[in-house]
């Protein structure tokens, strides 16, 4: 319990520092699935061990353990979570769970939003296009999801790229890549450190859909040109300044297409896998310990009272071993 | 994955290439200056595709109200009907202008790109493409 309660945490610090830099390293549709787990077990682990900890403090305030009947001796002298740690983990664990709460709401509310839009825009074919001379392009998730293109994106694309900018959109709506977005943004939500995590989530499924447009055009350089086109159009076309500082992800993307395809690297892969056990395995080692705790304080406050009233009761024949073997010594953990 | 409600699997597929080779019609009369023949619009889309099918999506999408057509030599040249296109266009506009946390849910095609992203792309395109290939996107059939 010492130890194996702070893992979860210290996996969730290095995932949040290492997968956004591994991420790129790996093919995206892989790395889009290493992000995922990544962030769902990131996320687990740290709800996970915020509440083992939140509940090694609550176990020790005296009201609690008389309505438990456990002994507060025996849980303080069992485990060694300091009240001021417990306090801080609770206090974290709430701020984690609210700001879940408000993500998931908001998200819910955009999905419906963007479900009822796609059965709104007019006609019933897969693309609408919007009237409008500012290039602008997007996957609209839906039952189907539509894609969004306005006229003068298609205008500023040849032939072959406007063939590349519907098959990198419809690689979002078959991929569901809505949902990927959905669960780094809500982890973003529990751990403010994942929010690295989401972005580099969200570069991934872009580089993801390019691929896939690449393999439908059957030219990488014609999806590379659509990209690059595409985003000069777009900042050719916007009103508001252009951002200071360098993004990147354009160039990135286009750089990455004028490459050879990205080859399948297992390690950043087998080292995430590894990590996951390692944290899922101590989070079910820390809730077994925390049980083991309370049944450890429950048999000794049931021997003091029965001490208190009938001394020469055995034991193992009175009602304290209803908690199986742990007449032997108490256990220490 | 995304079909389960389809029981039969070639149906599916087929229904599906319909719906990819409408937006390719589509998005080939508005990438265009001026009305297409249906023999201009099949060219400008990939693969090999017979006249009559491109003539059949044609005409279901002028059905369907969303093309306009006038007489040009022995048959048609295809325009798209941009009413319903501009009164969607101003409602998305305002719903992406006041809603900027949208975007969570959108995947835009491409995004914001810095000055120094500008001239890395104009770079890398050029670099790629050769002065003698700059005009490719644009050439027409």
């Amino acid at each position: 319990m010492l130890i194996s309660v702070y893992v979860p945490l210290l996996i969730t610090i290095v995932i949040a520092l290492f997968a956004p830099r591994a991420a790129p390293l790996l093919a995206p549709r892989t790395a889009a699935w290493s992000l995922a787990s990544a962030a769902l077990v990131a996320s687990l682990g740290w709800l996970g061990s915020l509440g083992l900890l939140a509940f090694a403090g609550l176990v020790q305030i005296p009201e609690v353990a008389q309505e438990g009947q456990w002994s507060v001796a025996a849980v303080r002298a069992s485990d060694p979570v300091y009240l001021t740690v417990a306090g801080v983990a609770a206090l974290a664990l709430l701020s984690s769970v609210a700001g879940l709460a408000v993500a998931a709401t908001r998200q819910v509310r955009h999905l419906r939003w963007a479900r009822r839009e796609c059965q709104q825009l007019p006609g019933e074919t897969e693309l609408a296009v919007l009237d409008m001379a500012t290039p602008e392009a997007f996957a609209l998730p839906g039952k189907p999801g539509r894609i969004v293109v306005s006229r003068g994106m298609l205008r500023c694309l040849g032939d072959r790229e406007r063939e590349a900018l519907l098959a990198h959109e419809r690689a979002h709506l078959r991929g569901r890549h809505h949902l990927f977005q959905t669960l780094w943004r809500l982890s973003a939500a529990v751990n403010p450190l994942l929010r690295p995590l989401s972005a580099a989530g969200g570069f991934v499924l872009e580089r993801w859909a390019d691929e896939e447009a690449a393999v439908r055009v059957g030219d990488r350089a014609v999806v590379a040109r659509a990209v690059g086109r595409a985003a000069l159009a777009t900042s050719a076309n916007r009103s508001r300044p252009a951002l200071a500082a360098t993004g990147g992800a354009v160039p990135q993307r286009v750089r990455a297409l004028l490459a050879p395809p990205p080859p399948r690297r297992a390690l950043p892969f087998v080292a995430g896998a590894a990590l996951l056990v390692v944290c899922c395995g101590s989070l079910a080692d820390a809730a077994t310990d925390s049980e083991q705790m309370i049944e450890t304080a429950q048999h000794a406050a049931c021997v003091t009272a029965q001490a208190a009233t009938a001394p020469a009761v055995p034991l193992h024949h009175g009602p304290c071993c209803e908690h199986e073997h742990l007449d032997g010594p108490v256990r220490h953990h | 994955m995304h079909d389960r409600q389809s029981d039969e699997p070639g149906a599916t597929s087929g229904r599906r290439a319909r719906g990819e080779l409408e937006s390719g019609v589509l998005a080939a009369l508005y990438g265009a200056t001026e009305p297409l023949t249906a023999r201009q619009v099949r060219d400008g889309l990939p693969g090999d595709l017979a006249y009559t099918t491109v003539l059949t999506i044609l005409s279901r999408l002028y059905d369907k109200g969303m093309l306009v057509r006038h007489r040009a030599g022995r048959g048609y040249a295809y325009a798209p009907a941009r009413d319903e296109a501009t009164h969607t266009a101003e409602r998305m506009r305002s719903l992406l202008e006041h809603g900027a946390d949208r975007e969570a849910v959108l995947t835009r095609f491409v995004s914001e790109l810095s000055e120094e992203d500008e001239q890395l792309l104009q770079r890398l395109l050029s670099g790629h493409d050769g002065p003698q290939h700059i005009g490719r996107a644009d050439e027409g059939p």
